[in-house]
């Protein structure tokens, strides 16, 4: 069987959605002639035609602004950010103008705004951002994070017909290093939704986009190490949380590691460490640890960059410490 | 080119074309990006010293980011490079019109200003190798750093336009402090259509402050033509759209544009308020090093290549009797060894150690800032 | 309509090639109807800032547009309504353009129970003043930050570009918004891609305490419309036919593919930034000059002069219209307060 890769499950998500739905359309700088610069959108300008893949100039506030606008009219646009990093640049569009739209007056906004996020290619300050708790703050919006390429086409099609702005967060480090076999025919991934990806009685770690891998590399030592079995769950979604999927497992294990890939302080992993201390304090065996990304910008040089980044090695601290309670 | 054409009109303007030659004609939409007509270069009074200092800086940044392609390909670079070929003229004349104490703000294709600042080959190779010894530490690559105690240079963020509106402030921090300074910074062709743009310009012009604004009109962003960033034909209509002066020169000669940034810099030191400059050129290497610019016909690329900054200039020197031709072609090979010297060191140098990622986010007393430019 | 076109962006630049628009001729009807609808808006408003507001029975801010209703009643009579989706035309009104609201048919009490923070109000107590709108009614909803609006509605026309209607996209907003880089973001990328948005300005002295030389180098925000390769053109915004006459054209310019028009209507705010303001920082003269050139009384005049309308049928408007406020009013302050805990519901699809 044929393996598809990250990148070209977003793009399938994409393609499929636009063939059967001619409300869809895409918009974003170097989306037509160049097929994004990722090539997310590779082929789309000729196969759909520059009606429907608009090359823009470079304003990301006219962007997601025209994104709403075509919305508002029965449209169903993705706007494509570069990098996730310019994503700021249209801020206010996005967290006033498309978030609090049917709250105030009852006119949904169904847009999806995605680009490349994250880091691990030595992009630099300004090309290697987690931006996603600018917007799991903000009430109205949805923000997805797939980490593997089932869940890319998964819930960019999910995205693509949700009724409300859904941020779709890419992980420019798995584009081409993740390669699944994919299910047939339409499918998509419900937003809301976390996933188990391995089993485990001792502690949980929870996780989600490219520290997934790091965190199930881990896992495996753990057990061949010291007989600890984690249990994995890739949240899939950030807003809204998959409670029950995360008190669940606590329950179970009594034990829960947050990894995030963003830095630290307001971090999801605070939230989530706030969930359990909430609604599952007497199951817990030890305290909510977390694995995160420092409070620094995110750094260009290679040994600075790797510093900086969570890793198996860094969560293999974090986990023993906290299976010896 | 892929590009459907069906949308765009077919009506050559004869910009740029050469007589006698059956070509199809051009769309529209690539006519507007043709040069415009060739005006032979006017010295705008320049000694003989300046303008070879001109030549020596133009070679040293050719031959500069020539290495640093080298060194990309070696894998040496790890993040992105962004080439200025063909445009080296908008950065060297534009900051040769400044005083040391002017303030600049370079974007990333404006390795020429830094040249021309003094900003040493040593310290370019030490912040795109990302050693430790660089201007940013390794915290960031390309020409994302600055120093403005000891250079009074402003570095750019990745997100275009943010500058402008910095700039602005740092006009109107010089005016408040009675001084003459004037701030210079670049914006791309792509980069007009930001926000900030708007924002940073409307100030500046309102509170008329020493800014300008030099519009590096390259033809493309990134794999987007101008028609697709704008619809005027020049982007001077927007100096006067926001009540200052605007002007446009072939950005491929450079004695134009160092005197239209002359005409800018009396401007603003007069208190006559901010310049839109739009220099005109072409980007003759894709939008950083990994793209084979596919999207770019080849004739918009061939009619360019006989704008190169460096042959006009060359070209210029030696017919007005300031070089002659030997001497010009020795430049290049006299640099070689102070650039392979220096690229040597720092690829010598060490990268940083890993613990200085937490370092200097906020002010912390004891920690040692970058220590650029090297002593 | 017109089928869709092949091409979503301008090859060339758009001022080269200014479609001239039709001339615009307002029917004696029409100046019938600007007339009630500027002497509506101007009671309404007078109620709400006046009165209500002072009553305390105002629960936010109130922000309305005295002395400058003939830009929003002038425009307004252009904007389509059929009924049919793919035939309306969509419209994004700026906090002062009551008329615009009222125009599309939204009912006044609503507006009042909107005002009031009642359960029935636009928004259902989410919002306040003039921050609401109804898709049915083809109104978007404005929020605060100013010049957001912008590249929404050019969004709205790319929508009518890419199904080939006719549709027009009005945007309102003020000289203080054109200042905001949404704003330039908006119009360049309707410039670029050739969209039939009809960009409509109030200049109206002042962005709060801000006058327009602190806001702009240039004389008029349409000076800017060069820089967009657009046509642009400034007004007397206290004349609602000049109105009417311009926004006509430049309806008809966007109808038929000419792109967008940025259209500045001069005029002047006569009252503060919203009503807490006693606009101290404006000459007194100013206001004195401006209210000599009163849209309403221009137009009443003019009435009177053809034969059109006389001292008594005024009054009997005047007086009609009272009526209607003061019953509306009534029926808002009937109106209930949201329950609390809607304030949970609503913010995604449920």
């Amino acid at each position: 069987m044929a393996l598809t890769t990250y990148v070209e499950a977003i793009r399938q998500g994409i393609w499929e959605e636009m063939d059967a739905d001619p409300r869809v359309f895409i918009l974003g700088e170097d989306v037509g002639i160049y097929g994004g610069a990722f090539k997310v959108t590779e082929g789309m300008l000729e196969k759909f035609g520059e009606m429907r893949v608009i090359d823009t100039p470079i304003s990301e506030a006219a962007i997601v602004g025209a994104a709403i606008g075509a919305a508002l009219m029965g449209m169903r646009p993705i706007a494509e950010m570069q990098f996730i990093d310019f994503i700021s640049c249209a801020f206010d569009q996005i967290t006033n103008f498309a978030a609090k739209n049917r709250y105030r007056w009852g006119a949904g906004v169904p847009i999806v705004i995605r680009g490349p996020s994250g880091g691990g290619v030595h992009g630099g300050p300004f090309h290697s951002q987690n931006p996603e708790m600018y917007f799991v703050h903000t009430p109205g919006l949805k923000v997805v994070a797939p980490a593997t390429a089932h869940d890319a086409k998964g819930l960019i099609k999910a995205a693509i017909r949700d009724e409300d702005p859904v941020i779709y967060l890419e992980h420019k480090y798995l584009y081409r290093r993740i390669k699944e076999e994919l299910p047939k025919g339409d499918y998509v991934v419900p937003i809301g939704r976390a996933a188990v990806r391995r089993e485990g009685r001792d502690l949980t770690i929870v996780t989600y986009g490219a520290m997934l891998y790091q965190a199930l590399e881990a896992a495996e030592v753990l057990t061949r190490d010291g007989g600890i079995e984690a249990e994995v769950i890739d949240l899939r979604t950030l807003l809204p949380l998959d409670k029950d999927a995360i008190l669940t497992s606590g329950k179970k294990t009594g034990k829960v590691l947050v990894v995030h890939e963003d830095t630290r302080t307001g971090g999801i992993a605070g939230e989530i460490a706030a969930i359990v201390n909430e609604e599952i304090f007497e199951y817990l065996d030890g305290p909510v640890l977390r694995v995160t990304a420092p409070d620094t910008p995110v750094p260009y040089s290679p040994p600075l960059e790797e510093f900086f980044l969570p890793n198996k090695d860094k969560i293999l601290v974090a986990a023993r410490k906290l299976a010896a309670y | 080119m892929a590009r459907p054409a069906a949308r765009l009109r077919e009506r050559p303007r004869g910009r740029g074309r050469k007589p006698g030659k059956a070509q199809p004609p051009l769309p529209d939409a690539i006519v507007r990006m043709m040069p415009g007509p060739l005006r032979p270069p006017k010295n705008p009074g320049l000694k003989r010293a300046e303008l070879l200092e001109m030549h020596r800086l133009l070679i040293l940044n050719r031959r500069l980011e020539e290495k640093l392609s080298a060194l990309y390909r070696q894998g040496q670079i790890v993040g992105g490079l962004y080439s200025s070929l063909g445009q080296e003229s908008i950065s060297v004349g534009s900051a040769f019109a400044l005083r040391p104490d002017d303030l600049l703000a370079p974007m990333i294709r404006n390795i020429g200003a830094l040249l021309v600042r003094g900003v040493s080959p040593r310290d370019l190779f030490l912040q795109f190798l990302a050693r430790y010894d660089g201007p940013t530490h390794g915290k960031d690559g390309t020409l994302h750093f600055g120093n403005v105690e000891k250079k009074a240079l402003i570095g750019p963020i990745s997100h275009l336009g943010a500058l402008i509106p910095v700039m602005a402030g740092a006009a109107l921090a010089a005016r408040m402090r009675g001084e003459d300074r004037v701030a210079l910074t670049y914006i791309g062709d792509g980069g007009t259509s930001t926000g900030y743009f708007h924002e940073g310009l409307n100030q500046a012009a309102v509170l008329k402050l020493p800014l300008i604004l030099i519009v590096e009109n390259n033809g493309y962003a990134y794999s987007t033509p101008t028609s697709r960033q704008f619809a005027v034909d020049s982007l001077a209509e927007r100096g006067p759209a926001y009540g200052c002066a605007g002007e446009s020169v072939d950005g491929t000669d450079i004695l134009a544009v160092y005197a239209a940034t002359r005409r800018a810099v009396e401007r603003g030191r007069r208190g006559e308020g901010p310049t839109l400059l739009e220099c005109r050129a072409m980007r003759m290497r894709g939008h950083a090093e990994h793209d084979d610019m596919r999207y770019v016909p080849k004739r918009l690329l061939d009619a360019w290549r006989e704008r190169d900054p460096i042959g006009r200039f060359e070209a210029f020197l030696v017919e007005e009797g300031h070089a002659r031709r030997a001497e010009l072609q020795a430049v290049s090979a006299a640099l070689e060894p102070a650039l392979d010297r220096a690229a040597a060191e720092a690829l010598a140098s060490p990268l940083p150690p890993p613990e200085e990622a937490l370092k200097g986010v906020y002010c912390e007393p004891g920690y040692e800032a970058p220590w650029w430019p090297s002593p | 309509m017109k089928g869709a076109p092949k091409s979503i962006a301008a090859s060339r630049p758009l001022a080269a090639v200014p479609a001239p628009g039709r001339a615009c001729t307002a029917t004696s009807a029409d100046l019938l109807r600007m007339f009630q609808e500027m002497k509506l808006t101007r009671a309404l408003e007078d109620r709400i800032e006046r009165k209500l507001y002072r009553q305390g029975k105002i629960v936010g801010g109130v922000y309305v547009g005295r002395g400058q209703e003939a830009i929003s009643v002038g425009a307004a009579m252009h904007i389509r309504r059929t009924g049919d989706d793919d035939r309306d035309d969509i419209v994004s009104p700026s906090h002062r353009d009551m008329a615009v609201f009222l125009m599309q048919g939204i009912p006044m009490e609503r507006i009042l129970a909107q005002y009031m923070g009642r359960r029935t109000g636009l928004t259902r107590g989410r919002d306040g003043n003039m921050h609401m709108g109804d898709l049915r009614q083809r109104v978007v909803a404005f929020i605060s930050h100013l010049g957001d609006s912008i590249p929404v509605a050019a969004g709205c026309a790319l929508t009518f570009k890419m199904r080939g209607t006719d549709q027009v996209s009005f945007c309102f907003f003020g000289e203080g918004a054109a200042s905001r880089g949404d704003w330039h973001e908006g119009v360049n990328f309707a410039a670029v891609l050739r969209l039939p948005v009809v960009f409509i300005c109030n200049n109206n002295g002042y962005a709060y305490s801000t006058p327009v030389a602190q806001q702009m180098a240039v004389p008029h925000v349409s000076d800017r419309a060069r820089g967009y390769g657009i046509a642009g053109s400034s007004h007397d915004g206290n004349d609602v036919l000049e109105v009417y006459d311009a926004v006509g054209r430049a309806v008809a310019r966007a109808r038929e593919g000419g792109g967008p028009t940025l259209l500045e209507f001069v005029t002047f705010r006569m009252t503060g930034h919203s009503a807490h303001d006693d606009a101290g920082y404006v000459p007194k003269r100013l206001f004195e000059e401006w209210a000599r050139k009163d849209p309403i009384q221009r137009l009443g005049a003019r009435l009177e002069e053809r034969g059109l309308i006389d001292g008594a049928t005024i009054r009997d408007m005047e007086a009609r219209i009272e009526a209607e406020v003061t019953q509306a009013v009534a029926w808002a302050e009937s109106q209930p307060y949201p329950e609390p805990a809607e304030c949970l519901l609503g913010v995604t699809k449920e």
